[in-house]
This record gives C-alpha cells, sequence and structure tokens, in this order.
C-alpha cells in the first residue's frame, strides 16, 4: 500500500487500526481473508478509496467539546487580535466541521475577514464533502446546543439554510478556508501557523508517529503560537512537553515557548 | 501477582455501584482498575471527582497511551472508547459499538487480547447488553468473571445478558464484589 498508494498505515495504533480493517473487509463485496482484500485493495484503486473511507475515523462534530471553543475565545482570541494576519491549521480535518466552527467564533470576534483556515485531510473524499458546506437537518438541534455551551453569540441558525433534510452554510463562512489532501504520517510541514488544532487525530497513530506528528507541529508554529489537542490526549508522552506552556488545562491548549 | 487488570462496566446506576466496589478496594490492593461507565460525551469531570471521594487509590481520568500502572484507577474520558494496547490505554472516537460510548465490550474484549487470564471483568448495573460479549471473551481466555446480583442492581438488563453470554459466571451482591476482588488478589499472594 506504502509503494502503491502512498498510504502509510505501519506506525498506526493496532488495537483500533485491526478492528477497523476487519470493518472495511466486512463491506467489501466478495472478499473472505486479509490476503484477498490486501490484493484486491492493490489492484482496484477504487477499493483503496472505500477502504479509506473506513479507516480514517471521519467522526466529528461542529462545536464538538463545546468547552475547547470556549477557552479558545476566551484565552486565545485575545492574542489573535493584534495579528495582521491570522493563519490556522486544522490537521486532520475530515469533513471541516471544526473549520466552520472556528470561522464561526472568528465571525463573531470580527476577525474572520483577516482569517486564513487550512483544513487537511489525508481523504480527498471528506475534503470535498466539506468544502459542499452541506449538513444533515438532524445534526442541527445537537449542533445549536453545542453552540450555545461554547459561548455563541448569535443564533446558531443565522449561519445556515434550511431545505428539507439538509442545511447549508452561510458562503461567508467558507471563503477564508482552504481545503488541501495532507498526510501526516508522510507529508512536511508546509506553512507558519498561528493555531494549530489536531484534535483526536494522533490517537490513532502508535508513539512513534505521534512524536513524529508532534515534531511536524512544533515545526509549524512560532514561538507564541498555540496548540490544540483533543481533552484526551497530552503533551506528557511526548518530546515536546517542554516547548509549550498550558493555556487552559482540561481543553488541552498549549502555546510554544521555545 | 496474578492479576494485572481489573475492567469493570456500568451504566444506568453506576454511580452508587461503582462507588460500592471501589471504597472496598483498600490501599495495598495491586492489579491496575479501568472503568467504563456509559455517559454523555461532553461529560465533564464530575465523576472522577465522586468516585475519587470514595477511594483509597487515586482515580485517574485516562489520556491516549498513558500506561497501565498496579494500584491506580483509570476511567474512560467522556467521548471516547477505552481500550487496551499492549501495556497501555488508547482511546478512540470511532462510532458507538451496541449503542454505547464508551464501549464496555471493547475494553473487555481488548483486556482479554493483552492480558488474557490476568484480568478480571465485572459487570454491573445496566440496561442494554454491553459488556456481555466482552466478559465472555475475557472467560474464553481464562480470567475471572464476576457480575452484580440481580437483587442488587439498580438495572438487572447488562447482569442478566451477561450472565446468558457467559459459562461460569460469579454473582454476586454489590456489597461483595470489592471483598471478593481483594480475596481474589491476596489468594495468588500466598502462593
Amino acid at each position: 500500500m506504502v509503494q502503491r498508494y502512498g498510504y502509510d498505515f505501519r506506525d498506526y495504533s493496532m488495537t483500533s487500526l485491526k478492528r477497523r480493517v476487519h470493518l472495511a473487509m466486512q463491506k467489501e463485496q466478495g472478499v473472505h481473508t486479509i490476503s484477498a482484500y490486501q490484493d484486491r485493495i492493490l489492484h482496484d484503486p477504487e477499493a483503496m478509496v472505500r477502504f479509506l473511507d473506513v479507516v480514517s475515523v471521519d467522526v466529528t462534530a461542529m462545536f464538538r467539546e463545546p468547552a475547547f471553543y470556549k477557552a479558545f475565545r476566551d484565552k486565545v482570541v485575545p492574542a489573535l487580535q493584534e495579528l495582521p494576519l491570522i493563519r490556522i491549521w486544522h490537521a486532520g480535518c475530515a469533513t471541516g466541521e471544526e473549520a466552520y466552527s472556528m470561522a464561526i467564533v472568528l465571525h463573531e470576534e470580527g476577525l474572520l475577514e483577516k482569517a486564513r483556515l487550512y483544513a487537511t485531510d489525508i481523504n480527498q473524499h471528506l475534503l470535498e464533502q466539506g468544502k459542499g458546506r452541506i449538513f444533515a437537518i438532524r445534526q442541527m438541534k445537537d449542533y445549536t446546543a453545542n453552540y450555545q455551551k461554547a459561548g455563541g453569540k448569535s443564533d446558531f441558525s443565522n449561519y445556515y439554510t434550511a431545505g428539507h433534510d439538509e442545511v447549508i452554510l452561510r458562503a461567508s463562512l467558507g471563503r477564508n478556508i482552504v481545503w488541501a489532501e495532507h498526510n501526516l504520517v508522510s507529508d512536511s510541514s508546509f506553512n507558519e501557523f498561528h493555531v494549530v488544532l489536531c484534535r483526536n487525530v494522533m490517537i490513532y497513530f502508535n508513539r512513534k508517529l505521534q512524536g513524529r506528528v508532534h515534531r511536524l507541529i512544533y515545526d509549524s508554529l512560532p514561538v507564541g503560537g498555540v496548540l490544540g489537542l483533543g481533552h484526551g490526549e497530552s503533551l506528557q508522552l511526548t518530546p515536546y512537553e517542554s516547548c509549550y506552556e498550558v493555556v487552559d488545562r482540561t481543553t488541552k491548549l498549549f502555546r510554544k515557548i521555545r | 501477582m496474578k492479576y494485572r487488570l481489573v475492567v469493570i462496566g456500568a451504566s444506568l446506576g453506576g454511580l452508587n455501584s461503582l462507588r460500592g466496589v471501589l471504597s472496598a478496594l483498600p490501599g495495598t490492593f495491586r492489579p491496575a482498575v479501568a472503568i467504563v461507565q456509559h455517559r454523555s460525551a461532553d461529560a465533564d469531570d464530575t465523576l472522577q471527582f465522586l468516585l475519587q471521594k470514595e477511594c483509597a487509590h487515586l482515580v485517574r481520568e485516562v489520556e491516549d497511551k498513558e500506561a497501565i500502572i498496579p494500584g491506580k484507577i483509570y476511567l474512560a474520558p467522556g467521548g471516547y472508547h477505552l481500550m487496551v494496547e499492549e501495556n497501555h490505554f488508547v482511546l478512540s472516537m470511532e462510532a458507538s459499538v451496541n449503542y454505547a460510548q464508551p464501549s464496555i465490550d471493547l475494553l473487555f474484549k481488548t483486556a482479554a487480547e493483552y492480558f488474557g487470564s490476568r484480568v478480571i471483568g465485572v459487570v454491573l448495573t445496566g440496561t442494554g447488553r454491553d459488556g456481555a460479549l466482552g466478559l465472555a471473551e475475557i472467560e474464553r481466555c481464562g480470567g475471572v468473571v464476576l457480575i452484580e446480583s440481580r437483587r442488587t442492581a439498580v438495572a438487572q438488563e447488562m447482569p442478566e445478558a451477561a450472565i446468558e453470554a457467559t459459562l461460569h459466571p460469579i454473582e454476586i451482591k454489590l456489597e461483595e464484589i470489592g471483598p471478593y476482588l481483594v480475596k481474589l488478589d491476596r489468594e495468588q499472594e500466598t502462593k
């Protein structure tokens, strides 16, 4: 798979990767063994796409972990006010719910006009979906509750137009988002950012690969830049722990200090 | 020591049962304890706080790749599945398993995979069937399976499903579970 497509799963965390490979295999018609499935994937790029869709965990939601956005608003936004241009990297963005949530926060803080949000993922499919700004209407109740808990300053319904089953987010929220395919496993740093959010992406990697990604993130942040992880993640087991100070302990916001 | 890890699953009514079990564990209890209590994704640290009050050991919400250390109590954080991998925990945000997140089955199955007969699985009160398949897997790998008695469980569904799924379950009242765990830990000490 590495040689044929450039996707390298060798340093993923085995326990959950194994589960998802089996799930992917069950969904694939007519293969019953791992070796037959591997053969299919190597000979059929469409099968690779289907594999990637199952194996890349794309669970996400707007304003997921509302406390994170609240802490971001209170503790990070003030420092962003003074910048002439703000660059934020959403690493492993899946379908972009986090990037759109951030766009809403920045809009409400009067910062969206001078912000560029770089939303990257390994899976082109998910990026295409994200670009469309279309979400299922049944999610809006949860998203609205999250938005309010996250300290939203308006009505969440102001940010979308509802159709029958789906809603489309306002175009202005997507205007400053740059979508790009990027593989944290094999690609290098591509810019310097004031904020890097990589939340609940590295939990699927082993310690070695986590170390690599932390280096990539470290290289992409200037001193003073902010890193956001998922609330179940930690810097403690990485070589970079001493390079950051804590901005908010429970929501895992850190600032690079050296 | 023979038993390295105790895994506990609870759902509806779990707070009371967890308190009952943990408060009976003395500071000398050696295995690590990992707990999955069904709860909402954005739950805060209230559960950890409430359990810590009952407990001689330190109670921690697990962080990804955290090492499994004897004598510590680990709690699955809200919004994640908790799994065992070699000598550490891993977290995952995959979709719910059997309508549950965190999934008791996932913790139990992965604990059995890596710790085999050195695992004790405990299913406490709860609705649904989560935990039954995982407990069966622990039994198959030679571990011990304990189930809260349907007489003390607030919700009997989970204990019932677990009893159906296993061959030799030990069904005991809530107040007996903690002392039984201590006995299992000590029994081995004298050998």
